[in-house]
């Protein structure tokens, strides 16, 4: 580079892109983002047009054609592509159907427990004092409690169904949104602009909503995803130990369970939905460890 | 040091019967406990009989000091399904998923630490990569499929180990990679960002100004500040793992605690559920409790304040 | 005087997306014992980044090329790695900016003072920390062997820093790098720690390179200053000489920044340099400092040498000669653009 002119210094700057092109150019660079962007929109699209995708009803049981291969196995055909289960229901359709479930399942969790954590986090980071002590000792106590055993008792307890498990998980996954909003608001919190932001007498309601959330929003996102993938991950296992999503729903889980017995000559009946599982979770970790990576500032990868 | 050790141990203990309150108190969700131990072909005579032997007709308040002063002594009851003190039960079954529990713990830190240590010194690189893959992949495998898929290859397409059971030591090859490689990618990362944070730092220039060779600078003064937090994790992911042994012992039908929780849980057996529930709450609580005190001392911050 | 260290075309890069980062652009100079170099300029001139390049301490990915750096007779280009570690803290030791930081907090100051002695030098345990001991009282610090046993959190940034001195001259280094040892401090605390540095120089008979972008601090501690600008040299001298008769039109203004007592009239503005530093990817032809130099002209846009205007004073301008002319006799105020509000 030279220097032409004496003048125009600031060329560099003026034509330095704007930080949403930034932004933009790092998610589109970022290959996490974009696989794990790319797997997750394909299981969103399997669970929003199950009906029209699957090729037959998932719970319409044909004791004729069960255990039908999947097709690049020796006996397998077209009319099955990945087969059917011991009682004869198509497991492609089982399969797609099952993305609505693990879905469901990991949204609504994510999502209760996200409240009720971002408000105990905040809270506590922000009026600190009794409500932090209160809120520290809630979330030691929780993390104490292991999430399956509990989970396990009060589904056994109260007996098992879609909405249990989603209440119980809500009820349960809570404790990282509050550990991570808890010290991500007491950063900002000690910050110039809010105290700006008091001195200029804005109501508390206004400050946490104007000033604190949209900080902590990107912290809130990369846990809201994690949260995500713990909900599917224990939806999964609880319907496994057979005290989850209870039959005949096509849950991921409860089919790798009820493949268990025929796991020996057929393992496919529990590798196929394993691996539907298994790059639902891996799509979801990729989308939250690149939306971390692509927020952090520079040179801070 | 005195101070910092009494106000942990102070919260320990507030913590612990917080947690007895609750493991108590969900006995309670079902509404009537008696009721649902009795079965369903129960008459109103069992019911009350049964009221009368566990103490059901007291207050709540009463029940759950006996229970809590039991619990204290080591007296959890009389377990419903298998007949016999609970607390036998469990000294039974608590050494296979101890053993379980530490040969996964040192599988994933020797797994972990090196890995996480190579991949900080050669950032980027083949290494870090392949790392990253595996902590990515670790992240992502549900730990009964991947203990489901180990059995399929290694006990019956090569079979070289058995696939359920608790006699020897071969029984424990499988389920340990399960819940050891569950803990690795966490373990892996936190190493790894921590090496970097701590080989960035401005004191590790000093070293390296002062003529130190890069091996005494990672091992003594990079590696010793790196670890803390790891050793904080592992305290923590200890207790995670006992309560993932509950999914992996059940897989294997390894006779450890885990394995007991689900049963008694499946059985409805509820003075086991609630004995095996206290009690890996308060070893969680003791975990985190001795993982303080051990971060205290290896952190002169704290220990000489 | 005896040449300790001397440097000949030393250039720094960094690889970066948009390009190289040219951050030193083949400087040039030396220093001798018992002399203290300055190097000042602004942050970003490239000043920490030659300080790094002669320890040989730079980010992995940061590129060092010279054509030669002697340092007590060898080439330093010709150390291995091994090599340049037994000079590293032993003949040529550095001081940081951040005594906040710069101590290992796991370990005692007793551990870290001794450590590098014990590895250059072979001498025992006892030996290391009576030196340790003889250097914490050279630096200042009373109850120099219970301080031995403290750990770094337990003393303030100026004790800190006076701990990093005396680690630094635990082997009697022939060549002291110090990179803005004060910045991070007090004002009172300063003019200490530079008082501090002098006598030990003075004492142990040392080169020293100081690094600062404070003019204060180069009046008071350099015998010879070399103004840096963008990865150049700009100008180089004895510090009288630099200070009476600024050359170059950046070094005027950096002149400019400053109140002089008794000359800066009260409620005067100082002095400002307009514009920005150019950015240093890439190749540059031509005055780096032209794009905001009130006396830049197409000559300037050449490529360019550095030359003596009188012998010992080095400016690299064009028209060094005729900006000398223009701005004589007001020196100190010079007609840089000066004080325009932006």
């Amino acid at each position: 580079m030279s220097i032409m002119t004496p003048t125009a210094p600031t060329a560099e700057v003026i034509l330095a892109p704007t930080p949403g092109q930034i932004l933009r150019r790092r998610i589109f660079g970022h290959r996490g983002i974009v696989i794990g962007g790319g797997i997750f929109f394909v299981i969103v699209l399997m669970a929003l047009f199950a009906p029209l995708i699957a090729p037959y009803d998932p719970y319409h049981q044909d004791l004729i054609a069960r255990m039908a291969p999947p097709v690049w196995q020796d006996r397998g055909t077209w009319e099955h592509i990945l087969g059917t289960d011991q009682v004869g229901r198509d497991y492609l359709s089982r399969l797609i159907y099952g993305a609505r479930i693990s879905l469901l399942i990991g949204i609504m969790a994510a999502l209760i427990s996200g409240i009720i954590g971002t408000v105990m986090g905040v809270a506590a980071g922000y009026f600190g004092g009794k409500v932090d002590l209160v809120v520290t000792f809630l979330i030691t106590c929780r993390l104490s409690l292991p999430v399956i055993l509990v989970s396990l008792a009060v589904v056994a307890i109260v007996g098992g169904s879609l909405e249990m498990v989603i209440l119980v998980l809500g009820l349960l996954l809570w404790d990282r949104y509050a550990v991570v909003m808890r010290s991500s608001t007491q950063q900002i919190r000690s910050l110039d602009y809010v105290a700006a932001a008091q001195a200029a007498g804005c109501s508390t309601w206004y400050i946490l909503a104007r000033e604190i959330l949209p900080n902590v929003m990107n912290q809130l996102i990369v846990v809201a995803t994690l949260e995500f993938a713990h909900a599917v991950l224990l939806e999964a296992a609880l319907s496994f130990l057979g005290l989850g999503v209870q039959p005949p729903l096509p849950s991921w889980g409860l089919m790798i369970s009820e493949g268990r017995n025929y796991i020996l000559f057929d393992p496919w009946l529990i590798a196929i939905p394993g691996s539907a599982l298994f790059l639902l979770l891996l799509a979801v970790n990729l989308l939250g460890d690149g939306v971390r990576d692509v927020t952090v500032p520079e040179n801070r990868a | 040091m005195l101070v910092y050790t009494a106000k942990r141990l102070l919260l320990a203990i507030l913590v612990s019967l917080t947690v007895s309150a609750l493991v108590f108190s969900l006995l309670y969700l079902s509404g009537d406990p008696a009721t649902a131990l009795a079965g369903e072909r129960a008459n109103e005579a069992d019911i009350q009989a049964i009221k009368a032997a566990y103490g059901f007709d007291q207050p709540v308040y009463v029940q759950y000091f006996k229970w809590l002063g039991g619990a204290v002594q080591g007296e959890f009851g009389q377990s419903v399904y298998f007949r016999m003190p609970v607390i036998d039960l469990i000294v039974e079954r608590l050494p296979v998923t101890m053993m379980l529990g530490v040969s996964a713990m040192i599988f994933a830190l020797v797994l972990a630490i090196p890995l996480g240590v190579l991949a900080a010194m050669y950032q980027n690189s083949l290494i870090d990569r392949a790392a990253l893959l595996l902590a990515v992949v670790g992240q992502a495998m549900p730990s009964f499929w991947f203990a489901l898929m180990l059995i399929v290859v290694f006990a019956y397409w090569v079979p070289i180990l058995p696939a359920s059971g608790s006699d020897s030591w071969e029984h424990f090859v499988l389920p340990t990679i399960v819940l050891g490689y569950y803990a690795t990618p966490a373990f892996m990362r936190l190493t790894r960002t921590g090496l970097l944070d701590v080989l960035s730092s401005d004191y590790v220039r000093t070293a390296r100004a002062k003529g130190l060779s890069p091996a005494m600078v990672l091992f003594k003064h990079a590696l010793r500040n790196a670890i803390i937090p790891v050793v904080s994790l592992a305290a923590v992911q200890f207790g995670f793992m006992l309560t993932g042994s509950i999914i992996i012992e059940t897989v294997f039908a390894l006779h450890g605690a885990g394995f007991l929780a689900w049963e008694s849980i499946s059985r409805s057996d509820f003075p086991t559920v609630q004995a095996v529930l206290l009690l890996f709450s308060w070893f969680y609580i003791i975990l985190t409790f001795l993982a303080d005190l051990l971060n205290a001392w290896l952190n002169p911050r704290i220990r000489v304040a | 005087m005896t040449t300790t260290l001397s440097v000949e075309n030393l250039r720094v890069s960094i690889p970066l997306s948009a390009g190289v980062l040219h951050a030193v652009r083949g400087i040039s100079f030396e220093v001798a014992r018992g002399e203290t170099l300055c190097l000042v300029g602004e942050s970003g001139c490239g000043k920490s980044l030659t300080s790094l390049a002669l320890m040989n301490l730079l980010p992995s990915r940061a590129k060092r090329e010279a054509d030669r750096i002697s340092f007590d007779g060898a080439d330093l280009l010709k150390l291995g790695e091994r090599g340049m570690a037994k000079v590293r803290g032993n003949t040529m030791a550095m001081i940081f900016q951040e005594p906040m930081t710069s101590l290992n907090p796991a370990y005692t100051i007793g551990n870290q003072l001794e450590e590098g002695i014990r590895l250059h030098k072979n001498v025992s345990a006892k030996e290391a920390r009576e030196r340790a001991i003889y250097l914490l009282e050279k630096v200042g610090i009373t109850a120099a062997a219970s301080r031995l046993g403290q750990y770094p959190h337990q003393l303030s940034g100026g004790l800190r820093q006076r701990v990093m001195i005396a680690m630094a001259l635990m082997c009697g280094p022939d060549l002291l790098i110090c990179d803005e040892p004060t910045t991070a401090l007090d004002v009172t605390i300063q003019a200490q720690i530079l008082h501090l540095i002098k006598d030990l120089q003075r004492e142990f008979d040392m080169a020293v390179i100081l690094i600062t972008h404070d003019l204060g601090v180069v009046a008071r501690v350099a015998d010879r200053v070399a103004v840096m600008y963008a990865g150049e040299i700009i100008e180089s001298g004895v510090v009288g000489e630099i200070f009476s008769r600024p050359t170059h039109p950046y070094t005027q203004g950096l002149m400019n920044c400053i109140p002089v007592p008794g000359k800066t009239r009260q409620g005067e503005r100082l002095g400002t340099i307009p514009g920005i530093v150019p950015s240093m990817i890439g190749e540059m032809t031509g005055c780096a400092f032209a794009n905001r130099c009130a006396y830049a002209q197409d000559i300037c846009l050449q490529p360019l040498t550095t030359h003596d205007i009188v012998p010992g004073h080095a400016v690299r301008c064009a028209r060094a000669e005729e900006v000398l002319a223009l701005t004589a006799g007001s020196n100190q105020a010079g007609t840089i653009q000066s004080g325009s509000p932006a």
